[in-house]
């Protein structure tokens, strides 16, 4: 445990005196993959935690997007960058989750699709929300001595988010209400019978899940500085599961390894040849087949860590 | 007015066909491997360009509804049998998530053979007219998708209710293992379910062409509202997948008419509206 937290400090340093010697590209790019991180580690507390494979999370990641612009332009402070963004994402996944638990499996994947293409399908529609173009032109917070607008300044906050969500994760799925979520994944029947009320584990795991992915969502928004119904597609859970998958699934490290191996990826395969979607896709199924558990997974086997 | 209404309904209907071919395969896969083929569009997408690159070829659109779907059942063997099989001992939606790899991988591959600009593949030359039906004007060619998907069902459905190769499919869907115990190679069923599902996809890939044009992304596009009629159909269920495709057609171009603003958000609330009423679908079995 000690040593964990020390190599968790020592990382976090690492990344924050990261800017310091790196160009503007690579602090570009690691910004993205802290981004993508918080939203690949709440999908993993619902995947590889609780044993609820979504395709629906990107609800959550656009809510926190769309509100956080809606949000921002009208006051710029962290109660629209964050506290706005986190509530909303919260309140949709009270309702989303409400419904989708009632079923498991493949039915749970559909019907998180489904909620989640809804609000693609609206997004992309309704003019007040920009339709297709989405919101352009959102401002980063500001906060009385502190001047987020600035590169260094974000990069600071985004990296205090990290480490928070990262900790607050990290209680969670060590807590007792963590290891319920386990109990459940390992054999839900045995905890039902056990007395445990699985449906509230389940629902309380989904929002706590929804919440940090709409976090995640709105520093995105405020990361491009704009946000569009991608945000929503299909597509971005999709991606956000493929990089769980590749880091290994029911390790919060994991996605965070996962978000970097795809963005690092993505942008070093592209510039060398277009084919960086086939590169991609075949590296997912390669890991699927060879690798289930990810490269924390294998790394395991490597080096003998233990779980 | 009627005769536009007979027009759009018609226009549902050609589309709602269109969905029960792709989507029927799909019901199919998932009823006897348990596997949601996420990689189903691919399939719609590879049938689309071998059309396209067949047509081009021959100049013969009808070889091009033949042997494209042929090439693409191949296709869905091979993956059958490289890929799926080695997980079939996995939890099961490992299945579902390689699948998903091949969205990416045949995409990619689409690009990199045809390029990536939307190509239009024309109508066979005796469907290449219109025909004047009730006051109203309609392409041939939709006319003939309509017949064409109608009777694809019908021998379907008589393909899987009356004869052998149907029933031993019917108890694989049932209970594979019990089939498999039976003595009937299972196996090799698997294969070709799987490989008669993405042939079912190329088919319908080739059929939309001349409707849609082919585009590297039309196979995502078209898996959401497939992956939305089979779970409004029910999983698994033949007759699930007509109805609900069926009526997913018919939501969809009458909420382009008619609520434009909200059209494309219409076959959602349509899907979520029967899960939470039904969970298994119009047609599916009841979950456990």
């Amino acid at each position: 445990m000690t040593i964990r937290l020390v190599a968790f400090a020592v990382v976090v340093v690492a990344l924050a005196l990261f800017p310091l010697g790196a160009g503007n590209y690579p602090v570009k790019l690691l910004q993205e993959i802290l981004i993508w991180g918080i939203f690949a580690m709440s999908l993993d507390l619902l995947m590889g935690y609780a044993g609820m494979v979504s395709f629906g999370h990107s609800a959550f990641f656009g809510i926190g997007g769309y509100v956080a612009a809606l949000a921002l332009t009208k006051s710029p402070g962290l109660v629209s960058a964050l506290v706005l963004p986190a509530l909303a994402a919260g309140l949709a996944a009270l309702v989303i989750g409400f419904f989708s638990i009632r079923v498991s499996g493949v039915y749970f994947i559909m019907l998180t699709l489904a909620f989640s293409q809804m609000f693609h399908a609206y997004t992309f529609q309704v003019s007040w929300l920009g339709a297709e173009d989405g919101l352009v032109g959102i401002p980063r917070p500001t906060v009385p001595g502190w001047d987020i607008a600035s590169p260094r300044g974000f990069h600071g906050y985004l990296l205090t988010l990290v480490v928070l969500v990262t900790l607050a994760l990290w209680r969670v799925v060590r807590s007792p209400f963590g290891r319920v979520l386990r109990g459940i994944h390992e054999n839900e029947g045995r905890m039902e019978a056990l007395g445990y009320a699985v449906d509230r584990y389940k629902l309380l795991a989904f929002v706590i899940a929804g919440v940090i992915a709409g976090v995640a969502g709105a520093l995105y928004a405020q990361f491009n500085g704009s946000i569009t119904p991608d945000a929503f597609f299909w597509k971005t859970s999709g991606e956000a599961l493929l990089m769980v998958i590749i880091g290994g699934t029911g390790t919060l490290g994991g996605a965070v390894l996962g978000a970097a191996a795809f963005i690092l990826l993505q942008s070093l395969v592209s510039t060398y040849t277009e084919r960086w979607m086939l590169i991609l896709g075949v590296t997912f199924i390669l890991f699927v087949l060879f690798a289930p558990g990810g490269i924390v997974g294998a790394l395991r086997g490597r080096i003998g860590l233990r779980a | 007015m009627p005769a536009d209404l007979f027009a759009q309904a018609l226009n549902g209907l050609a589309y709602g066909v269109l969905l029960f071919l792709l989507s029927v395969g799909l019901t199919l896969i998932f009823g006897m491997l348990d596997v949601v083929n996420l990689a189903h569009g691919s399939f719609y997408l590879l049938g689309a360009y071998a059309g396209l690159s067949l047509i081009a070829g021959t100049g013969n659109f009808w070889l091009a509804l033949l042997a494209a779907p042929l090439a693409v059942g191949l296709i869905g063997a091979l993956i059958e049998r490289s890929c799926l099989r080695p997980l079939y001992r996995r939890p099961p939606l490992d299945q579902v998530l390689l699948t998903f790899g091949f969205i990416y991988l045949f995409e990619d591959l689409v690009k990199w053979i045809w390029g990536g600009r939307i190509r239009s593949i024309p109508p066979p030359d005796l469907f290449s007219g219109s025909t004047t039906l009730f006051g109203a004007i309609i392409p041939s060619y939709r006319l003939f998708v309509i017949v064409f998907g109608l009777v694809m069902a019908v021998l379907l459905w008589l393909l899987i209710e009356r004869t052998r190769l149907g029933a031993v499919i019917r108890a694989g869907v049932f209970d594979a293992e019990m089939t498999g115990g039976l003595g009937i190679n299972i196996h090799r069923v698997f294969t070709g379910v799987f490989a008669f599902g993405a042939a079912l996809g190329g088919l319908s890939g080739v059929i939309a062409g001349p409707i849609q044009s082919a585009y590297p992304s039309m196979g995502v596009t078209i898996l959401v509202p497939a992956l939305i009629v089979v779970v409004v159909g029910g999983l698994g269920s033949l007759k699930g997948s007509l109805i609900g495709s069926l009526v997913i057609g018919q939501a969809e171009t009458f909420g382009k008419a008619w609520l434009p603003d909200s059209s494309m958000l219409i076959i959602y609330v349509v899907m979520a509206g029967v899960m939470l009423v039904r969970p298994q679908g119009l047609f599916g079995r009841p979950l456990k």
